[in-house]
């Protein structure tokens, strides 16, 4: 007779629906890395010197660095000389209107559904696309420019405002970062930038699709948002790559400067290729997003993390300012073999500041979900708050739920709160719902989406309806 | 026939519990089982909703004509059969009332009817939880989170309010209740009891049956009805324990299943 585990055992059998790949010419390195790669690399997007410099210290640090061995994650080693650091599609990206994206993209985009169209005004939403290493197309750039809102692919940032990429890259995470930090400061290829004047809302959601689409490349795209003091911005990234059997690696940063009284809202829609139920192939995914909160300034990172057979992330908060916010909202869901072990560290120099942190991990299959998080409060922190809550679902019976809370208080005054559970969605719950009528698969996704509710809630409402489809597509088959 | 069991086997954990229970039951009745700790008897209620925790190992179990065992536990609730569970489970973050409106629209497809929108479905909600004295507010939260032990059997009488099923079972719905709560509840199933409806009781004490009043009792002992009757029955059991039950030449000698 079947239990609940056997039928958990069959759900372990998703599609993933993105695996396609796109057919296009491409300008590809070698695989490789040394400093003539960079040099290269460099050249071919004209860039200043100074950037040159800063990718070239960034190398010989790194030349220097070990990759961490602290993270609960198992996998065989990155042979980084393997790795093409640069793939373009041929096609000279520059470009001033949609209607010049080439045609084969832009269809990869159209099977996304991602709107690179005219529906996009409509949505709201103002999209720049990275495919493999390049920024195909910024949608809505001069609406946006009236409002003095800079929204552009990195390359071009460097090009046109050279004097905000150079004050602000690297300010939050420096080029000594970490191993995947300091690569991706040597490699970066593209990524995109905006910057929000002063006091400015901004009045549509931006945000960026990332795909990986070559063999053997990795995407090491950089973000670097500045929200000058009093503005406003919510930031949407999402994710896809084809199915692939060898492991791809991916190493991103995203930094954010919040200025005084200014708020970011960023938001991740993870779904990176996951490898299939063997645990062959998937994305790496190794990467370092950071934020800085000036005086009254709030960063909110909300992440839904459904794909890559590895997640190494930690988005994090530096709050500087006095009474400046830190909110860190996760859902994180390994199923099969993959792998996460994700969280964040909010970081209380000045005083009164506050921090609010859910993370709500899912597992599935034998998939192996860690939360870590670090909460340090400075010795000048007076009244700072941390509310920490870390909850845990298991489906099935071979997962794994792991939690490392940190905790560094050099402050008498901080008041930090830490909160922890894990459940299983067991028989009975599976059961109290069939017995009322309702399938084991939608019980499933019923009791998932009340898990992430907290989480869900903090998303832009479009985002949060297609996160719950995500998220049901990735746990497809778990329970059967 | 509504229901009819044949000389049913239950395993649970590779222990039989069940030894060949029989047992008919009509629409309109009543039927109350009772018995001491370890008899079977929420193993008999589980069984019949299909928890996949107990194997039936032989026997069978017709209901409204079909085969009740062949069928999945969500295709037996969609068919009306009910169990309001002795531990009702909690679910976090899903809404009492969007999950009552989730099985019952699923029922509903089921069986080729119109789904409910939600203005529809609110009118009925509130009409109902007036029948078991239910604050709104309770809808609102999430399934049995938070809920004392009177409101989460509550809960459950509710649900088979709004789900109006053929058969009901109920598994210890007096235990953990105060008088006052159980009285409320017991209101309620008073409420529901219906020519075109059977209901099963499951209990440990006679307590309950003062409130519901059974048209029969089984005794339920080591897996099999040794006994079954009126409800004097269940007063005698009271009064004489459940040994007295086993003792041969009791009062009622009418053997379980005999019945038609």
């Amino acid at each position: 007779m079947p239990t609940a585990n056997d039928t958990i055992e069959q759900l372990a059998q998703r599609e993933y629906k993105y695996g396609f790949e796109t057919t296009l010419e491409t300008d590809t390195f070698e695989p490789g890395l040394n400093e003539d790669v960079i040099r290269r690399l460099s050249a071919i997007k004209g860039e200043p010197e100074w950037l040159l410099e800063f990718r070239l210290k960034a190398y010989r640090t790194w030349l220097e660095m070990r990759e961490p061995r602290w993270h609960n994650l198992k996998f065989d080693p990155i042979d980084y000389q393997a790795i093409s650091y640069y793939s373009a599609p041929k096609k000279k990206p520059e470009l001033k209107s949609m209607d010049e994206v080439d045609p084969e993209v832009r269809k990869t985009f159209e099977k996304l559904g991602i709107p690179l169209n005219e529906q996009m005004l409509l949505a709201g939403v103002a999209v720049d696309a990275v495919f493999d290493s390049v920024s195909v197309a910024t949608t809505f750039r001069e609406k946006l420019m009236e409002l003095g809102i800079i929204f552009c692919s990195f390359s071009e940032a460097v090009r046109e405002h050279p004097e905000l990429v150079k004050k602000y890259l690297g300010s939050v995470v420096p080029y000594t970062d970490n191993f995947y930090a300091t690569l991706n400061s040597a490699v970066f290829s593209d990524g995109s930038f905006v910057y929000i004047p002063r006091g400015v809302r901004c009045p549509m959601e931006l945000s960026t699709y990332f795909r990986i689409n070559a063999k053997n490349t990795g995407q090491f795209e950089r973000t670097l948002i500045v929200a000058d003091e009093g503005s406003h911005v919510s930031y949407l990234e999402g994710c896809t790559a084809p199915m692939r059997d060898e492991h791809q690696l991916h190493a991103a940063v995203v930094e954010l400067v919040a200025l005084d009284h200014a708020t970011i809202k960023y938001s991740t829609i993870q779904n990176w290729y996951p490898g299939d139920k063997n645990g062959k192939g998937g994305i790496y995914n190794f990467v370092t997003k950071r934020g800085k909160a000036f005086t009254r300034a709030k960063i909110t990172w909300t992440q839904v993390e459904t794909g890559s057979a590895i997640t190494w992330k930690y988005p994090s908060c530096i709050l500087q300012g006095d009474h400046s916010i830190g909110e860190f909202y996760s859902v994180a869901t390994t199923n099969n073999y993959q792998q996460a072990d994700t969280g964040t560290k909010m970081i209380h120099l000045g005083k009164n500041t506050r921090s609010t942190i859910v993370s709500k991990g899912i597992s599935a299959g034998r998939g192996q979900n860690t939360y870590r998080g670090a909460v340090k409060i400075g010795k000048n922190a007076h009244g700072a708050r941390n509310y920490s809550q870390c909850d845990s679902l298991l489906i099935g019976d071979k997962c794994g739920a792991h939690t490392f809370p940190y905790l560094e208080i050099k402050n008498t005054s901080a008041k930090v709160e830490h909160e922890a559970s894990t459940s299983k969605i067991g028989e009975d719950q599976i059961f109290y719902c069939r017995q009322r009528g309702i399938a084991t698969e939608d019980a499933v996704n019923m009791i998932v989406s009340g898990f992430c509710k907290e989480v869900f809630r903090e998303l832009p409402m479009e985002f949060a309806v297609e996160a719950q489809k995500l998220l049901s597509i990735s746990l497809e088959g778990s329970v059967g | 026939m509504l229901l009819s069991i044949r000389d049913l086997r239950v395993k649970a954990e590779d222990k039989e519990i069940l030894k060949g229970l029989s047992l008919d039951v009509n629409a309109g009745e009543v039927h109350a089982i009772m018995g001491p700790n370890g008899s079977g008897k929420s193993t008999l209620a589980r069984a019949l909703a299909g928890h996949p925790g107990y194997e039936v190992t032989g026997g069978t179990v017709t209901y409204a004509g079909k085969d009740l065992l062949a069928m999945a536990p969500e295709e037996r609730a969609c068919e009306g059969v009910f169990m309001a569970f002795q531990y009702p489970v909690e679910i976090h973050g899903i809404n009492n009332s969007y999950f009552l409106k989730a099985a019952l629209n699923a029922v509903k497809k089921y069986r080729g009817q119109q789904e409910l929108d939600a203005v529809e479905f609110m009118q009925l909600v509130k009409s109902k939880a007036r029948l078991l004295d239910m604050d709104q507010a309770m809808l609102g939260r999430s399934v049995n989170e938070g809920f004392s032990g009177g409101e989460k059997k509550r809960n459950e009488i509710f649900q088979m309010a709004v789900l109006e099923p053929k058969l009901a079972i109920l598994d210890e719905t007096d235990s953990g209740l105060d008088i006052d709560a159980l009285k409320v509840v017991s209101n309620g199933v008073n409420n529901l009891r219906h020519p075109d409806r059977a209901i099963i009781v499951v209990t440990h004490y006679q307590r309950l049956l003062n409130y519901i009043v059974p048209d029969f009792v089984h005794v339920l002992t080591e897996g099999r009805i040794v006994r079954s009757g009126g409800k004097e029955l269940a007063f005698e059991l009271e009064e004489r324990g459940y040994s007295w039950a086993l003792e041969p030449g009791g009062s009622m000698n009418e053997p379980a299943g005999a019945r038609t």
